[in-house]
């Protein structure tokens, strides 16, 4: 594994990793703040705004044609939750000019018109165009909307809002539409120079690049200074509330197929001791093709086309999702909780777990293939107070024992049962 | 084994054909943990009508049965090859389109262990009714699933509503009633025909030594028998070149619309590097069109018609063709004429020469990025062999295309009286408090 760099550059932490593997360089900036109800659609509807106009590139068409003459790179935005942390990320990728007969600099200018997007807004007197502040609330409102036209999306979504009603988990990382209103080009811009100067910052750089050389890069194009010390981080969860029974859910739709959503708390974050058995929990339980809910609700029953679980690493929830026939409910929330239970009582063999090490370990090596992949692993030991270095992981993965699965399954527990079930009266039947 | 080099990318391509028609291709790649193979046949959802090997009549089989007969590899007679394959720490996967069905397994261990049964289990079908029967709920799923769909939908429905007769529109996975009426004996009729290894190709991508992974190959098949190969006899309906209808809407549970304009091509007959040219230069206008950096897609942003799901691409194989362009919509409807008119107006103006160059070196760059990809690699490079063109020829295609026979490709395509369709999705009446 290629080694990472790390060193504070101003307020900003720069991690560059060195490789030949790959004929792009990748350029990733994440701002990390509590996800919080007050600041979670500015912090969503920011990004998007500041790649629509800068000072040099005053408008989306200048800064597409300006990345379409640096062959091609590509400029892209997202917010996303890690538990309660809500991040903002830039992401660039660039070809590697020695792949190329034109020997443009394309690393220096790409970083230079990264640097613009995110430190030179196009503004006035400290407030944003209003066009296209406007233009991206309208884009922003829609994308909110649009969650409910992606049933499986929609149903993660209720779940969610259902399950974590009381904790900071429970707001969505594209904020609320309502807040939308509330927003403009001036209270947005305030928002953004207090983020700048409050967030947690990271850049990372991967690619066939010279340390020295990006390092002087990134002192000249970032020169980000913060007042105060950030204070390192703060735990990226907070304690679920808890509930003595678990509650059930159902919303009705004019849908061919149910969505069943079944959410339970671990109770393990990452970074601590048992976090890699309760991924290899997931393993076992719904995480791959051989996997007991694999295996049992589609297989076995012919139930469902995917019945799956996945871990949300930060806040400490197993998530189940299936899709079934609405008059199966019983019948697939029955096997599943079976399986769960099976679970509980160690009933699988030493071999199944081999078999979910194996899957695992070449699930993370594939990962680190990908440039993006690589930093999105690095970037747990930023956000987490608990810290694991990624050359380790493979070895924890390979000491976790059965014994240690079951207790963390013990520590499991159901929370909510979400059903989007399909209207009768309307279905094709 | 043959071996080429690209000098540009720097990448070296080994081949070799073995002595029963399948072709082997390993691209290695240092540096990646992980290896990355396909093993694919040219056969897809559109080949529903054909004569089966060995015998005089043609047959039309129940849609969906090649997607089918995906589902239903995977299972031999110890049981499921997702087991084998995560015994031996890989994660293996299928997909069909319109013209393939590729079987394919990624991992960073036992590659060779991996590669065998990767193989084996596509050249060994077992199939008993039972299963059959068990596969047909599975796959009912997956179809409600992409019934609840709106993009797929949307797509389907342009398909729809662009070709008349032409296999291409109808659903990959067939519908419930089509699977209900697929047989043990027909997933056996279409795998002898289809299967074959010379109607095969096989690629590794990974941090791999050539050499050993091809005698693999090469000693697996010999100790296996096929029949000697025969020319298939696909038929396919005769198509009009002008479009089916000229618009359909479809209601669906959703809160934002849909729009897809699509162009459908006239002579869908081309091959080789006269597809390559074609393929490649009208990517290159839509992108001058349609692109972010494009005036169309700051204006239709800024007249609040578009969101950052708007995406336009051109696609071909032998027998069908088409551009598509649209996305997400407040108004639908307002979209759709948009885009016609903004198609007119563009083809009538002469290109500017500086969008030409920008945009080439936009798709150089792309390209340079996708060869980061061993998925992207594997796919795409079967997928232009079955049309016998070339992956690594990309580049200096896109170098030495002109503004001349852009312009004349762009008139030839946008005939937009006769070839453009529409389909909508909007959000159904009796829903709007949700």
């Amino acid at each position: 594994m290629e080694q990472m760099k790390n060193f504070r550059l101003g307020a900003a932490d720069v991690h560059i990793i060195p490789t030949a593997t790959f004929k792009t360089n990748t350029f990733i900036i994440q701002m990390n703040a509590p996800l919080i109800k007050e600041t979670a659609s500015k912090r969503a509807l920011l990004p998007n705004v500041l790649q629509n106009g800068t000072a040099d590139y005053t408008n989306r068409q200048q800064i597409r044609s300006a990345l379409d003459e640096l062959y091609g790179a590509s400029l892209t935005t997202d917010v996303t939750k890690k538990g309660e942390r809500h991040i903002i990320s830039f992401r660039m990728d660039i070809a590697n000019e020695k792949f190329l007969k034109d020997q443009t600099p394309l690393m220096e200018r790409g970083l230079k018109l990264l640097s613009s997007v995110l430190l030179n807004p196009k503004q006035s007197n400290n407030k944003f165009d209003p066009k296209i502040v406007a233009e991206e609330k309208r884009s922003h409102k829609q994308k909110i909307a649009s969650i409910y036209d992606d049933k499986m999306r929609f149903a993660n979504k209720r779940l969610t809002e259902e399950m974590c009603k009381e904790e900071p988990f429970g707001i969505h990382v594209f904020g609320q539409e309502d807040d939308l209103d509330n927003l403009n080009e001036a209270n947005l811009y305030e928002y953004y120079k207090q983020a700048l100067q409050e967030d947690q910052l990271d850049i990372y750089v991967m690619g066939d690049v010279d340390v020295n050389h990006v390092k002087d890069l990134i002192s000249t194009y970032f020169p980000l200074n913060q007042a105060k010390e950030n204070s390192g981080q703060p735990p990226a969860g907070s304690t679920p509330a808890l509930k003595k029974k678990a509650r059930e859910v159902v919303d009705e739709q004019s849908v061919q197929q149910g969505k069943l959503h079944i959410g339970y708390r671990t109770n393990v974050v990452y970074g601590e001791d048992d976090y890699f058995a309760l991924q290899l929990f997931n393993g076992l339980f719904g995480g791959f093709s051989h996997s007991k809910l694999f295996i049992n609700v589609r297989e076995k029953a012919s139930l469902a086309y995917y019945a799956a679980s996945r871990v949300e690493s930060f806040k400490g929830l197993l998530i189940v999702m299936s899709g079934i026939q609405s008059a199966n409910y019983e019948k697939a929330t029955d096997i599943i909780f079976k399986q769960m239970e099976e679970m509980k009582e160690g009933k699988f063999t030493e071999d199944d777990l081999q078999q979910t090490k194996a899957v695992y370990k070449n699930q993370i090596l594939e990962t680190m293939d990908v440039p993006r992949g690589r930093i999105e692993l690095e970037y747990h030991n930023q956000v987490s107070p608990n810290k694991i270095p990624l050359e380790e992981w493979i070895d924890r993965i390979d000491k976790v024992t059965k014994e240690d699965i079951v207790k963390v399954a013990g520590k499991i527990q159901l929370d909510t049962i979400y059903f989007l079930k399909g209207r009768e009266a309307l279905s094709n039947e | 084994m043959n071996k080429t080099t690209f000098e540009q990318i720097q990448e070296t391509l080994y081949l070799e054909t073995l002595s029963n028609g399948l072709q082997v291709y390993v691209l290695p790649k240092k540096g990646f943990n992980k290896t990355f193979a396909t093993f694919t046949t040219k056969y897809g959802s559109i080949d529903n009508y054909f004569t089966p090997i060995g015998e005089q009549e043609p047959v039309r089989v129940p849609d969906g049965i090649a997607h089918f007969l995906e589902h239903k590899l995977f299972e031999d007679e110890e049981g499921d090859v997702f087991q084998q394959f995560s015994k031996q720490g890989a994660s293996a996967n299928a997909f069909t389109s319109f013209t393939r069905t590729a079987y394919l397994f990624s991992s960073t261990s036992e590659i060779e262990k991996n590669l065998g049964t990767l193989v084996d289990f596509v050249q060994k079908p077992y199939f008993t009714k039972d299963s059959v029967d068990k596969e047909k709920g599975i796959i009912e799923q997956e179809i409600k699933m992409y019934e609840d769909n709106p993009d797929w939908q949307n797509f389907f429905g342009l398909l729809k509503s662009m070709f008349k007769k032409h296999p291409v529109a109808i659903d990959i996975a067939g519908t419930v009633d089509s699977i209900n009426n697929t047989t043990k004996d027909l997933l056996y009729t279409c795998y002898h025909t289809f299967y074959h290894p010379s109607n095969m190709v096989l690629f590794i991508v990974g941090n791999v030594e050539p050499e050993k992974l091809i005698k693999q190959v090469r000693q697996n098949q010999e100790n296996k028998k096929f029949a000697a190969p025969e020319d298939i006899n696909r038929i396919t309906p005769e198509e009009p070149a002008e479009v089916a209808e000229k618009k359909k809407v479809i209601p669906m549970a959703v809160n934002t619309g849909k729009c897809l304009v699509g162009i459908k091509e006239k002579e869908p007959d081309k091959q080789g590097e006269d597809l390559l040219r074609h393929e490649l230069s009208l990517q290159l206008v839509l992108e001058m069109m349609f692109g972010q950096s494009s005036e169309n897609y700051q204006t239709l942003y800024e007249e609040g018609l578009i969101d950052d799901t708007f995406s336009f691409d051109y696609t071909a194989e032998y027998g069908f063709g088409f551009s598509v362009i649209g996305g997400d919509s407040s108004n639908p409807e307002a979209l759709a004429d948009r885009i016609r008119e903004m198609i007119i107006k563009f083809t009538n103006k002469e290109l500017d020469q500086n969008a030409v160059d920008r945009i080439r070196k936009k798709k150089i760059g792309y390209f340079l990025k996708a060869m980061n990809s061993p998925e992207f690699i594997a796919n795409q490079f079967t997928r232009y062999l079955f049309n016998d063109m070339d992956l690594f020829e990309v580049i200096p295609v896109l170098e030495s295309l002109t503004a001349e026979e852009l312009t004349e490709t762009m008139e030839n395509h946008f005939a937009v009286d006769s070839q453009l369709s529409q389909c909508l999705i909007v959000p159904e009446g009796e829903r709007t408090s949700e």
